[in-house]
């Protein structure tokens, strides 16, 4: 198991996923097909595309919500989509996911949120568990706000509060989907800084999916880019290498924000 | 361990994370030998393992017990990934909102009630002017209701409840009769097992059965809808645009359950009678004849107008009720399901209310 000491100590190279030849399908119509890459141990990676690119749905195959139409994706090595259940449900403890509507569960404080997973699969006692929901709450800047219900907070305070849940176990891999999504700039921005001082804290591997121009840029390692015509991956590298060198016209047009019209 | 005459040293090794069994940070200062009189505290960390943020959450708690305690803590000793962890957790949290909920004294509590009461109240009596105005909007012709929409409707608020109401009406009728039957049998007067429900059905029973079917069938479905309504922001768009959302949303509903909710009920009592003539002609021994001879003779027009009339006042109240609460409904998916309960509890209270009104009123007229 990585673990911050051993991240601190330098860059861990080894895939932590690896997607091998995956095809996805909507109702028998395949949205994308043949995408293969992997996801370095400790590394942001932002998986980026248009709309209806199918995104989000390559992260429902990513966190074992959706079987693939085809193809596999292995976590360190081991099969995701041809383990057992049980296997299954192992490997998905290694993850956390912050879900792009938050998906905070409305009955419970925004510590107990966080509280809940501890008490589910750890041994510690109840005061740990307090220390442990409150540290997590004040490491996304939400100390003081433990016993806040998640309709009582702003959408930013939400999405950090999804955030300190999806840390709530320590994950080796964090999941965000669209974590932008209704933020201000400057909210957008202080997320981005929080999971870039996570990630070096901590040594979690991030996967992001996301259109967010910006953020791909200030937090983006590595990327896939999803293309909604070809239906397949149409880049995969550095965001900023891509920016600079776009393989082809529509990688180009999305990175800079040009109108495919004119 | 003691460092020097006034420091202790936390030494910390091995693996420290949240699945391993760690120790309890509260223990740390209440070790024997901690001398009070200790005013520093520092960490090795030089044999420390793998860690997490079960080590974060137990430095941090070391770290405020030392605080209270007014005792000196040296950082050197830790990893610098703990420090920058412990600084993020310790930075500024956000100041969008106070983390101080606001509490009101008992008198400004009081009075917030009353407002929000008669806030309540207002919102009510609104809504029901407003329908009124689109209701007379409607007879001078200055509303237009889509009646391709409006023909959806009435499917789904009265063909789609037949089968529940066939079911629901022939039982109510086999239950009165059932429940009597054993008392006429003994009186020898098992032909008034015809009076019992013909009157009872006809009158009050069809029309409140055929009420309390709808107010939650078809009164829940209301606000469910204008409630996923108001979540979707489908109102304000209406709103924005200049359109009425009472006219144009809530209108067709209360039409077309104010029309249904009459033929509903004759439905309803039909199979009431039916229900009580099965147990009539199986249980009773009564034949067929006797019973329809017995109904026509005992059963008038006047209570099947009691029923429709009765029937008319219930389809309003549901109608108001279901849209009123949809209307009102908050943003989230879990008001809407709030909107929905309560849709049918106001439904069901009301429609008892205003039957026992009617029947005095009846009572009152001499109205049979």
């Amino acid at each position: 198991m990585t673990t911050a000491a051993s991240i601190s100590t330098g860059p861990d190279v080894r895939p932590r996923i690896s997607v091998v030849d995956l095809d996805m399908a909507y109702g028998g119509a395949v949205i994308q097909h043949g995408l293969t890459f992997t996801v370095r141990s400790g590394e942001i990676f932002v998986v980026m595309g248009g709309s209806g690119s199918g995104k989000s749905t390559l992260l429902r195959h990513l966190i074992g919500l959706k079987a693939p139409a085809r193809g596999d994706v292995l976590y360190d090595g081991q099969s995701l989509w041809t383990a057992d259940p049980a296997q299954r449900e192992e490997l998905m403890r290694r993850v956390g996911v912050v879900y792009q509507s938050n998906a905070l569960w409305s009955s419970l404080t925004l510590s107990e949120n966080v509280a809940l997973l501890l008490e589910e699969f750890t041994d510690l006692g109840a005061g740990e568990i307090r220390d442990a929901a409150a540290l997590k709450l004040a490491l996304v800047g939400l100390a003081g706000f433990e016993d806040y219900y998640p309709s009582e907070v702003s959408g930013g305070m939400a999405k950090r509060a999804a955030l300190a849940r999806a840390l709530a176990l320590d994950p080796e891999i964090l999941f965000l989907d669209e974590p932008s999504t209704g933020l201000d700039p400057i909210s957008a921005r202080l997320l981005d800084d929080l999971i870039l001082d996570l990630r070096d804290g901590l040594g979690t591997t991030v996967v992001v999916v996301t259109h967010d121009l910006a953020s791909i840029q200030a937090i983006g390692d590595n990327s896939v880019f999803l293309d909604t015509e070809t239906k397949t991956m149409m880049a995969h590298g550095n965001p900023k290498a891509l920016l600079a060198d776009p393989p082809n016209p529509r990688v180009r047009a999305f990175l800079n924000r040009e109108s495919v019209y004119r | 361990m003691p460092l020097g005459h006034d420091a202790y040293v936390v030494r910390l090794a091995g693996s420290w994370r949240l699945r391993d069994r760690l120790p309890r940070a509260a223990d740390v200062l209440n070790i024997p030998g901690f001398v009070p009189g200790r005013r520093r505290l520092a960490f090795d960390t030089a044999q420390l393992g793998a860690w997490d943020t079960g080590l974060l959450t137990f430095i941090r708690h070391v770290l405020e017990d030392s605080e209270r305690a007014g005792i000196a803590v040296d950082h050197a000793g830790l990893p610098p990934d703990v420090e920058r962890l412990l600084a993020l957790a310790s930075a500024v949290p956000m100041h969008e909102m106070s983390p101080e909920p606001a509490r009101l004294p008992w008198l400004g509590r009081i009075g917030t009630t009353v407002i929000d009461t008669g806030m309540a109240v207002g919102g009510v009596l609104g809504f029901v002017g407003e329908a009124c105005i689109a209701f007379a909007s409607l007879l001078t012709g200055r509303v237009k209701i889509r009646w391709p929409q409006f023909g959806l409707l009435l499917y789904e608020v009265g063909v789609r409840a037949l089968p529940i109401i066939t079911l629901v009406g022939t039982l109510i009728g086999l239950i009165l009769a059932f429940g009597a039957a054993v008392q006429l049998r003994q009186l020898g007067v098992q032909i008034f097992v015809a009076d019992l429900v013909g009157i009872s059905v006809s009158q009050e029973v069809g029309a409140l059965i055929t009420a309390i079917i709808l107010a939650g069938r078809t009164g829940a479905a209301f606000a469910a809808q204008l409630g996923s309504m108001q979540v979707n922001e489908e109102i304000d768009a209406l709103s924005t645009a200049g359109i009425s959302p009472v006219q144009f949303l809530v209108l067709p509903r209360m039409l077309a359950l104010i029309l249904i909710t009459p033929l509903l009920t004759i439905y309803t009592d039909l199979f009431g009678i039916i229900g009580g003539g099965l147990v009539a002609v199986t249980v009773l021994d009564l034949s067929l004849t006797t019973y329809v001879t017995r109904l026509i003779q005992v059963v008038t027009i006047h209570d099947f107008l009691m029923g429709l009339v009765r029937a008319s006042v219930f389809g309003v109240i549901i109608a108001l009720a279901g849209c009123l609460r949809g209307m009102q409904s908050g943003r989230s998916a879990s008001a809407v399901g709030l909107a929905t309960t309560s849709a049918v509890v106001t439904s069901i209270v009301l429609t008892i209310i205003a039957d026992g009104l009617l029947s005095m009123i009846f009572s009152v007229f001499r109205f049979r």
